[in-house]
């Protein structure tokens, strides 16, 4: 019971969040993809810096279970879907999270994004025979790997750096991306106005 | 209103590691095979069915990795559906404190409006075939945005790196593409 507290403390949480970081809304999601406005990649990069440096410096205090942490296998695949879900978003303007979230707040489109998901991700429990087949989803590298080799950690280390280290200095190394990327990149002409909302 | 980025990753971050601390790295995208897999199941009672150690499906995804999408299916109220539930809460509450519904932005999104023009069903259709493209190349990938990019990259995962440059390589120029005027 206690862990369905928890999903509902924390789900609610990051729900509220990405929605108060503008990631629910399509035009702030096309306009950091289309470099006009990078903020919410500032975000983005902070988020995964802070997490990892809380996460790793927790765990060298032992205040943090290793046990915890889930990584996902690398395969070729990875890259492929990575590919195919990048054009989506940028169609969309949702991600998976994001449109869950948007749903909640309100936005109709989510409502066909998210059906639009489900047949999506029932094509792919159809064809998942096909993609196993083809060897496409076959580790590689080690398959489920950390850059570093973390102590206690039931994953391997792709490399004999201590994973700890490392991911507090990748951490630091993503906070100081975050300060450093440009609030925009590319400049495009104003669109047609638009009648008051 | 919206955070600026500073407080708004910090805020996020924080989120990402009460997950791990207290249980384990957030997911979003498995969730849609769930709920497809309980609204088949609901059609179909015998997609899912029990075994004498747990679950197993007649679908070969869920019943991979020794039934562990079968068996959530059997039993939706488990930690990572109902985490998801639970974002919707959180963007309805957001919402809410931010001035309600159709506040801003909030019907057809303005950048999608400077370039393609108001009709409400070009803008539904490209978000249903978005989702479609996203929930697939999500699932071949085994993560979105949530787990790969964000749980992964945190880990130092490897394969949140390989996801994130596929994403990226691919949303940037299908962006420049597509909103070529800002809005």
């Amino acid at each position: 019971m206690t862990t369905i507290v928890l999903a509902i403390v924390i789900g609610f949480a990051f729900g509220f969040v990405l929605d108060r970081v503008g990631a629910s809304n399509p035009s702030v999601i096309g306009r950091m993809l289309n470099l006009t406005n990078l903020n919410l990649a500032k975000s983005i990069l902070l988020a995964i810096g802070v997490g990892s440096v809380l996460m790793f410096a927790g765990q060298m205090l032992g205040l943090v279970d290793v046990g915890h942490m889930s990584v996902k296998a690398a395969y070729v695949g990875v890259f492929l879907g990575g590919l195919l879900l990048g054009a989506g978003w940028a169609l969309a303007g949702f991600c998976p999270g994001t449109a869950v979230v948007a749903l909640g707040a309100g936005r109709r489109d989510a409502v066909f994004y998210v059906a639009g998901g489900l047949l999506g991700a029932a094509a792919y429990m159809v064809t998942y025979p096909a993609w196993k087949a083809s060897g496409l989803l076959d580790d590689i590298a080690g398959g489920k790997v950390t850059l570093g080799t973390v102590p206690g950690s039931k994953f391997d280390g792709l490399t004999g750096l201590p994973g700890d280290i490392l991911g507090i200095v990748l951490g630091l190394g993503f906070i100081a991306l975050a300060f450093a990327l440009p609030e925009r990149i590319v400049h495009r002409p104003a669109g047609q106005p638009q009648p008051a909302e | 209103m919206t955070l600026n980025w500073k407080a708004g990753g910090l805020l996020l971050g924080l989120v990402f590691f009460a997950a791990v601390l207290l249980v384990k790295p957030i997911g979003v995208s498995t969730q849609f095979v769930i709920l497809d897999g309980i609204i088949a199941d609901a059609v179909s009672p015998d997609l899912v069915t029990q075994t004498d150690g747990g679950y197993t499906s007649g679908n070969a995804y869920l019943a991979k990795s020794h039934g562990k999408y079968a068996k959530s299916v059997a039993n939706p109220l488990n930690y990572s559906f109902v985490f998801v539930i639970a974002m919707i809460a959180g963007g309805f509450a957001s919402v809410m404190a931010r001035g309600g519904f159709g506040s801003g932005d909030s019907r057809i999104p303005a950048l999608w409006a400077a370039n393609f023009g108001s009709s409400p069903v070009k803008r539904y259709a490209a978000a249903f075939v978005g989702g479609f493209v996203v929930l697939y190349g999500a699932r071949l990938a085994g993560g979105c945005t949530s787990g790969h990019m964000m749980s992964g990259m945190m880990q130092t995962a490897l394969s949140g790196y390989i996801f994130a440059a596929g994403a990226f390589l691919a949303a940037v120029p299908v962006a420049l593409m597509l909103y070529r005027k800002e809005g």
